[in-house]
C-alpha cells in the first residue's frame, strides 16, 4: 500500500496533540501512514501512534543532540526507502523548520500551515491561508513527494488502528547542534495549543495591568495568556505571547480580547478561532466586528467579575 | 566575509486584498508593497555582521525592476551591492523555484553568510531560508533571537513551544531572522546620498517550472454578526449565559 511519511514530535513518547492531528490527516487520505519518531523515549510512543493510525513506526536512534538537518536528512531518506508519496508534519516550530528543508533535499514544493489536505486518485490538493488569512488559496501539488505542515486545531486524531510495525534507523547527524532547551516556567501552556486564550491590549494600562488576564486565565485552567503588538513592543509581555501577522496565529475554542483594539494585523491571529469575546470600553472599537459576544466597559471593573464567574461555573462541574 | 540579505517586496500588512477576476491571484491594483517585516531584521543583522566581522554585504531579490525603490533603501543603510532577479511573474513563482534562482546566484557570489526573514508575510510560507540551505548544502537555524557569530561558525537561540532552544553551527550557513534580533536602523542623509549614486544589478534568475498549481484564491467567509451582551460588569451573567447555553464552550 502507498505510503506517507508523518514526523511527529513528542516529550518522553507521549506524542503532541498537533502530530497526532497531522497523522489523523494522513490516515484521511486512505494511504497508509508511517511515523517518524526521534529523540529520547521515541520508542515508547509506538502504542499511542499505533492507536492513532500509524501503519508503520521509523525509530531513529543515534545522535546525542537534535539536529535540524540530520532530521531532514532522516526524513528525506525514510520517505525514499518507503517510496511513500507524502511528507507532512504539524506547522509547529519544529515543523516549520523541517518543512523546506526536506522539500530541498527531495526537490519538491513546500506547502507549509494546510488547512485542509486532501489525495484523490494520487494527487494531492491542499487549501492554505496567505497574507495573514486574508485570503485562502486552493492548490494542487505537482511535486513527485507533496510536502505539507499542517495547522494546529483543524484535523481530527485517527483512533482504532492495530499495532505498527517498528524499524530502528541510526541517524545520519547533521551540521546543527540543538545544544541545550531552557524549558518555560511551570510548564505554560504556549498560546498555539490552548484551548482557551485569554489576551491583553493597551487598554490595560502597564504591565502590572496583566494581572486581571492572569487570573481569568488561571480560572479557565486550560488557558494561555496572548498579546497585543503594543504590548510586546512595551516590554510587558514577552514575544512569545503575541498573536497576530508578526505573532502567532491561533484558532483556540474560545479567544477573550481585553483592551485590545483589533487592528487587521491582530485580527489576523485570531480571526479563525471558534469562539471571540472581546472586552474593550470603546464601543465603536474594531473587535467588536469579528467578536461573537462583547461587553462594552472598564476590563478592570468586568474581568475579575468575569473570573469569578468562570471560578463558580467550573467548581460546579 | 561575502554576506547576503534575501529581501521581498510584499503588500503592506494593513492591505486590503482582493481576488482578481481569474479567481486565481489576488489583484494587485491598489496593493502598496514595502519589505516583509521580518526581511529588515536579515538585512540590519548583514550589516551589524559586517561591522563585526568585515566584508561586504549584497542584498538579493527575486522581483521585478520596481524592487529598486527598497533595494536603494537597503544601500542606504550600508549595504555594498544591490542584485535584482528580474522575473515580471515573480509574484506567481513557488518557493522552491524562488529558492533555486537564490541558490544559483549565491553560489555565483561566493557568498559564505546568508540572512533572510523568517517569513515573508505574504505566502506565510516560512520555506526559502531552509530550502535554500538544502539547495546549498550550508547549515541553517532559523528564527533567530539571538545571534553571536565568528568567522567560522556561531551559536543562535530560537523560540519553540518548549521554551528558548540553543544552537551551534559551522559557517556556511544560512540564518532566518525573528523578531527581537535586532532593532533596524534608519538610513542617514549621508546613506542616502551615497546610495543614490550605486548601481542595482538586474539579471535573469534560472529559469525553473513552477510545481505547484493554483486552483482558486478565496476571501474566508466572513465571521456571523456577533452581539454587544451589555455594559460593564453588569453584563457578565449574561457573557457567561451566552457562553454556556448558545456557544456551548464552557
Ligand atoms: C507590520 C506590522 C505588523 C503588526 N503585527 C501585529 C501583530 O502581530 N499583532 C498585533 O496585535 N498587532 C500588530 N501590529 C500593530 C497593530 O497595528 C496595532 O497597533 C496593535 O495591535 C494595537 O494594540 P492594542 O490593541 O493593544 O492597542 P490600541 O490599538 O491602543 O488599543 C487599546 C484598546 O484598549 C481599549 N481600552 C483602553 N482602556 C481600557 C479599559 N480600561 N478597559 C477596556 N478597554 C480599554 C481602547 O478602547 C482600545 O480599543 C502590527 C503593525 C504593523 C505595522
Amino acid at each position: 500500500m502507498t505510503s506517507i511519511l508523518v514526523f511527529v514530535e513528542h516529550r518522553d513518547g507521549t506524542p503532541r496533540r498537533a502530530s497526532l492531528e497531522a497523522l489523523g490527516a494522513a490516515a484521511a487520505t486512505g494511504l497508509a501512514p508511517i511515523a517518524l519518531v526521534t529523540g529520547p523515549g521515541a520508542a515508547q510512543a509506538a502504542a499511542p501512534l499505533s492507536a492513532a493510525g500509524a501503519k508503520k513506526l521509523v525509530v531513529i536512534t543515534g545522535g546525542d543532540h537534535y539536529s535540524p538537518d540530520g532530521t531532514a536528512a532522516d526524513i528525506a531518506a525514510a520517505v525514499g526507502a518507503h517510496a511513500a508519496v507524502a511528507f507532512v508534519a504539524a506547522a509547529s516550530s519544529a515543523g516549520k523548520d523541517l518543512l523546506g528543508r526536506v522539500a530541498g533535499l527531495l526537490d519538491c514544493a513546500p506547502l507549509a500551515d494546510c488547512t485542509t489536505f486532501t489525495c484523490s486518485g494520487g494527487v494531492f490538493t491542499v487549501q492554505r491561508p496567505i497574507l495573514a488569512g486574508k485570503a485562502l488559496v486552493t492548490v494542487q501539488s505537482q511535486s513527485k513527494v507533496c510536502c505539507a505542515t499542517l495547522r494546529s486545531n483543524t484535523f481530527a486524531v485517527a483512533t482504532g488502528g492495530g499495532a505498527a510495525e517498528v524499524t530502528t534507523v541510526a541517524t545520519k547527524g547533521g551540521k546543527v547542534k540543538v545544544t541545550g532547551v531552557a524549558a518555560k516556567g511551570d510548564a505554560k501552556l504556549d498560546v498555539k495549543e490552548a484551548a482557551v486564550v485569554v489576551s491583553g491590549g493597551r487598554g490595560l494600562r502597564e504591565a502590572a495591568g496583566f494581572k486581571i488576564v492572569e487570573d481569568l486565565a488561571a480560572a479557565f485552567g486550560n488557558a494561555a495568556v496572548g498579546a497585543s503588538r503594543a504590548v510586546v513592543d512595551s516590554h510587558w509581555r514577552p514575544h512569545s505571547e503575541q498573536v497576530g501577522q508578526t505573532g502567532k496565529t491561533v484558532a483556540p475554542q474560545l479567544y477573550v480580547a481585553v483592551g485590545i483594539s483589533g487592528a487587521i494585523q491582530h485580527l489576523a491571529g485570531m480571526r479563525t478561532s471558534k469562539v471571540i469575546v472581546a472586552i474593550n470600553k470603546d464601543a465603536a472599537a474594531p473587535i467588536f466586528k469579528v467578536a461573537d459576544y462583547g461587553i462594552v466597559g472598564d476590563a478592570f471593573e468586568v474581568l475579575p467579575a468575569l473570573t469569578e464567574a468562570v471560578k463558580q461555573a467550573k467548581a460546579a462541574n | 566575509m561575502k554576506i547576503i540579505a534575501c529581501v521581498k517586496r510584499v503588500p503592506l500588512t494593513d492591505a486590503l486584498v482582493k481576488v482578481s477576476a481569474d479567481g486565481a491571484s489576488i489583484d494587485p491594483t491598489g496593493l502598496v508593497y514595502s519589505l516583509s517585516f521580518y526581511d529588515d531584521l536579515a538585512v540590519e543583522e548583514a550589516l551589524k555582521t559586517k561591522e563585526k566581522l568585515g566584508g561586504e554585504v549584497t542584498v538579493l531579490t527575486l522581483g521585478a525592476s520596481d524592487a529598486s525603490k527598497e533595494l536603494r533603501e537597503c544601500l542606504a543603510k550600508g549595504a555594498d551591492h544591490a542584485t535584482i532577479l528580474l522575473d515580471p511573474a515573480w509574484a506567481a513563482r513557488d518557493a522552491r523555484s524562488t529558492a533555486k534562482a537564490l541558490a544559483t546566484r549565491i553560489l555565483e557570489l561566493g557568498a559564505e553568510l546568508v540572512f533572510c526573514g523568517r517569513v515573508a508575510t505574504d505566502r506565510d510560507q516560512s520555506a526559502v531560508g531552509t530550502m535554500l540551505s538544502s539547495y546549498l548544502g550550508w547549515s541553517c537555524v532559523t528564527d533567530v533571537t539571538k545571534l553571536e557569530l565568528t568567522a567560522t561558525g556561531g551559536t543562535a537561540e530560537r523560540e519553540t513551544e518548549a521554551g528558548i532552544e540553543t544552537l551551534a553551527f559551522s559557517l556556511p550557513a544560512v540564518i532566518t531572522c525573528d523578531k527581537g534580533l535586532n532593532e533596524p536602523r534608519l538610513a542617514g542623509l549621508k546613506g542616502i546620498m551615497a546610495a543614490k549614486k550605486k548601481t542595482i544589478d538586474e539579471t535573469k534568475p534560472v529559469d525553473i517550472e513552477s510545481a505547484v498549481k493554483v486552483l482558486k484564491v478565496e476571501l474566508p467567509a466572513a465571521r456571523k454578526a456577533g452581539r454587544i451582551v451589555g455594559q460593564g460588569a453588569a453584563a457578565v451573567p449574561a457573557l457567561m449565559d451566552a457562553l454556556r447555553n448558545e456557544a456551548k464552550v464552557l
